[in-house]
């Protein structure tokens, strides 16, 4: 029987990787992995579908907290997927057989123990298995507040569900885990490489461009014939994007400000801490974005796809001097 | 709401300098949590970052709720025509395992209008056993929960 600690998390890969990072013997926090991995981003990818609407992503692409975080502190991980269901649900057993416990890609619909209204299609869910009792796994899903317990049939469907970013079984644990991490390099290398991604990106659909363009897509669609029936479906969807898939409030926004905090205190820098106050400044406008666009879907105000773009222009705005301020770190 | 759970969630609400206001709180915002709280950051008085369990906010809650009901109208809609034989019983068990045809397309592999063209009663009613195998893996029901409808 492995003793894991479980710790609850806002997403569930920066809490998979911190929480196994931690088990293995280097304590990290979850807005330390998520900084270190050079991760926030905004993304409007039409062209990836979730559940019938356009991708909309305030982080990177799902496995990057995992690959980020390794670069970063020049360790590896284990990460193996699987052709065969049969050979994948062995390879699980012989982990936990051995003691070891592994983060998994899974599919959140499969997972009996989310509430129900939490169940949809998407195939890159992670958590952590530390055990097995009879049918059940023992499983360590970051996002909630207790371990859960997950049937070996579920389990088998949730890491072979097909479909967009699917799992295949994939299984991860961390080998030479550092024993510790060197901040003073790190953390300036991790922020020089996600000032890139938001501000010097190559498509203009990708970082702060990516956050004016949804604002133009926005006030197009006011204009147009899906004003009644697809705009507020679309704007609910932007919603749940920023604010339940797990992202700690404002799109990873908060999350990242947690990072800067970290960061200042351990490097006893004063420019990260003001940064800090700096993104909480955006954060809060994406959650006023939020609630105004609620606010209109629900005829508790009148619809104004105007003031939506506007709103986002401010983000963006916001967002640009904030990286500013990060030019010479 | 439990005791609990409810100063966290004020604790959120306030440290949002004035976004959320404390009269848009409602007091039932645990819907599509289930009861779970889920973690959030959020600045404490004095502007320090601390994971906060949050029972929930309205504009999220409302978000997934009104996504969840519209999918259910979308499953009662096409049990009524599968019951009227106008539509095969696949587009209710899509919709009834919260996928529409975009999402049944990544899983199955076939293009969208390959799984339109299969909610024909006629045509899904000759689909080979192979193709079928597919859907059957895809939904997770047997062959049998697939050609039928939940009794009336």
């Amino acid at each position: 029987m492995i003793e894991f600690q479980h710790r609850q998390s806002a997403h569930c890969e920066t809490g998979v990787v911190s929480n196994l990072l931690t088990h293995n013997g280097l304590a990290m926090s979850e807005p330390m992995a998520f900084g270190l991995s050079s991760s926030m981003t905004f993304a409007y990818i039409p062209m990836v579908k979730m559940a019938g609407m356009p991708l909309i992503g305030y982080r990177h692409l799902p496995g990057s907290v995992i690959s980020g975080v390794a670069k970063r502190l020049k360790m590896k991980w284990d990460k193996r997927t699987f052709s065969s269901p049969d050979d994948g649900m062995k390879a699980l057993d012989a982990h936990l057989e051995s003691g070891r416990a592994v983060g998994m890609q899974t599919s959140v619909y499969w997972l009996p123990y989310f509430p129900p209204d939490m169940r949809f299609h998407f195939n890159a869910h992670n958590l952590v298995a530390y055990g097995r009792e009879g049918d059940d796994y023992l499983v360590s899903d970051p996002v909630f507040e207790q371990p859960n317990r997950c049937d070996a049939a579920s389990m088998r469907k949730a890491r072979f569900a097909k479909g967009a970013m699917a799992a295949k079984g994939m299984l991860y644990y961390p080998v030479d885990t550092p024993s510790e991490i060197d901040y003073a390099e790190a953390v300036p290398t991790a922020i020089r490489w996600n000032r890139k991604t938001m501000t010097k990106a190559p498509i203009p659909i990708v970082g702060i461009r990516g956050i004016r363009y949804l604002g133009r897509k926005i006030s197009r669609l006011g204009k147009g014939a899906e004003r009644e029936k697809y705009l507020p479906l679309y704007l609910g969807h932007i919603v749940r994007m920023q604010e339940e898939i797990g992202t700690g409030g404002a799109g990873f926004r908060f999350i990242y400000a947690a990072f800067l905090q970290e960061s200042a205190a351990k490097l006893n820098n004063p420019l990260l801490k003001d940064a800090a106050v700096k993104l909480t400044d955006a954060g809060d406008e994406w959650r006023r974005f939020a609630l105004q666009a609620t606010k209109m879907c629900r005829g508790r105000m009148k619809m104004d796809t105007d003031v939506l773009e506007g709103q986002l222009n401010k983000i963006a705005d916001q967002e640009r001097d904030f990286w500013k301020m990060l030019v010479e770190v | 709401m439990t005791a609990a759970s409810g100063p966290a969630s004020l604790c959120v609400i306030e440290s949002w300098t004035g976004a959320v206001k404390k009269e848009d709180v409602p007091q039932d915002k645990a819907a599509a949590l289930g009861g779970q709280r889920k973690l959030l950051y959020a600045v404490d008085d004095k502007g320090e970052y601390t994971g906060v369990a949050s029972v929930g906010w309205e504009p999220e809650d409302y978000a997934t709720t009104t996504a969840v009901k519209e999918i259910d109208r979308l499953r009662d809609d096409a049990l009524a025509r599968a019951r009227k034989g106008t539509t095969a019983p696949l587009e209710y068990h899509m919709y009834a395992r919260r996928m529409e045809p975009a999402t049944l397309s990544q899983t199955t592999g076939w293009p969208e209008w390959r799984v339109r063209r299969h909610f024909r009663p006629g045509v899904f009613a000759k689909l080979p056993a192979r193709m079928i195998a597919r859907y059957v893996d895809a939904l997770g029901l047997t062959a049998e929960e697939l050609h039928g409808l939940p009794p009336e």
